[in-house]
């Protein structure tokens, strides 16, 4: 808004207010795998607060969520479910590996577990850790808003 | 009750059985018995009044690879009412790895034989829903066994999404609309 504007009236391109909206209020959807989601859970209350960044609202349904938070291991038997809700996924859609175990397997490095959850589902952000402390992973998602409002439309 | 104390108990009621004491480092009342002998033995030690072992706490397994027999199922048992512990074993040779179910005298057994199937490969006969436990359905090879790898090259299996065209979803709204009229 210029500054001896009489009517308040504020101009920006399409694209760039889509892109604000969208980082604005990510929701992200349940995920909780494992100790990571208890991390995940002290993010998003009143300490660190996440309502600060617009994120708080955590869905228990895949199909009105932006976001998803891979807080833990993934087991071989999980994997499946894991890609069946990130499909059930509205787009446009992201997904935050949280933890050593969600990004490369961590200290489970055997047969029951995906070694990475990227050969699941395409990630965005990654955030070491074991667990992540809950301002790592508002650092995440913080780079997931940076990312976002890089994102053109067309 | 130490363990050749129970094997004498045991042996008086169930003449034609091979029991055989073992030695313990923890003092545990342990002994090992035959595969055929099972069912017989496990009743025994539930049904006899001086015994009444009528709680299943634990089964499992233990792999010796390479050496045969090769797996030892191991029961323990717990007498709630004359406050008895005890622990059974069974040897099991690779290339015949089966024994009777004891799912009939515990119920609580029907699970952690599953268990055991899934993890072991020992096959318990007349199971009443021999089907793995933890790992999934399709799963190939058991992976506690000694000779299994700890990490397997392969890509996680994912199921498909389901696809339809624009028309079959309107169509399947339409229907999901007059259903409910």
């Amino acid at each position: 808004m210029s500054p001896d504007a009489d009517i308040p009236v504020l101009t920006t391109s399409v694209e760039k207010m889509v892109q604000w909206a969208r980082r604005s209020s990510i929701w992200p959807v349940t995920f909780g795998l494992a100790c990571c989601a208890i991390e995940m859970m002290a993010m998003s209350c009143g300490r660190y607060d996440i309502a600060r960044f617009g994120a708080e609202v955590f869905r228990g349904s895949p199909r009105q969520s932006d976001l998803m938070i891979v807080a833990g291991r993934l087991s071989r038997k999980m994997a499946p479910a894991l890609r069946r809700i990130y499909d059930q996924m509205p787009e446009p859609k992201w997904v935050i590996s949280m933890g050593a175990c969600a990004s490369i397997g961590g200290v489970f490095d055997n047969y029951a577990l995906v070694q990475g959850v990227d050969q699941v589902v395409p990630v965005d952000v990654y955030v070491p850790g074991c667990p992540p402390r809950p301002e790592s992973l508002i650092y995440g998602i913080v780079q997931l808003q940076r990312k976002i409002t890089l994102q053109k439309l067309a | 009750m130490d363990s050749t104390a129970l094997v004498a108990l045991l042996q008086e009621g169930l003449p034609g059985v091979h029991l055989e004491s073992a030695p313990s480092g923890d003092l545990q009342t342990t002994i090992f018995v035959v595969r055929d002998d099972v069912p017989a033995v496990m009743r025994a030690l539930r049904n006899r009044p001086e015994l009444r072992f009528s709680f299943l706490a634990e089964l499992t397994a233990a792999d010796f690879w390479p050496r045969e027999p090769r797996f030892e199922l191991i029961y323990i048992l717990v007498s709630l009412e004359h406050r008895l512990r005890m622990r059974l074993k069974v040897r099991l040779a690779e290339n015949d790895a089966h024994v009777a179910t004891v799912t009939g005298v515990w119920p609580a057994a029907n699970w952690l034989e599953r268990e055991v199937w899934d993890l072991f490969g020992i096959v318990f006969d007349d199971h009443p829903d021999p089907r793995r436990l933890l790992m999934p359905e399709d799963w190939e090879g058991f992976p506690l066994r000694k000779d299994y790898p700890v990490q397997i090259q392969m890509k996680p299996r994912v199921s498909e999404p389901i696809q339809m065209t624009a028309e079959e979803f309107r169509a399947n709204v339409e229907q999901d609309r007059l259903a409910r009229k």
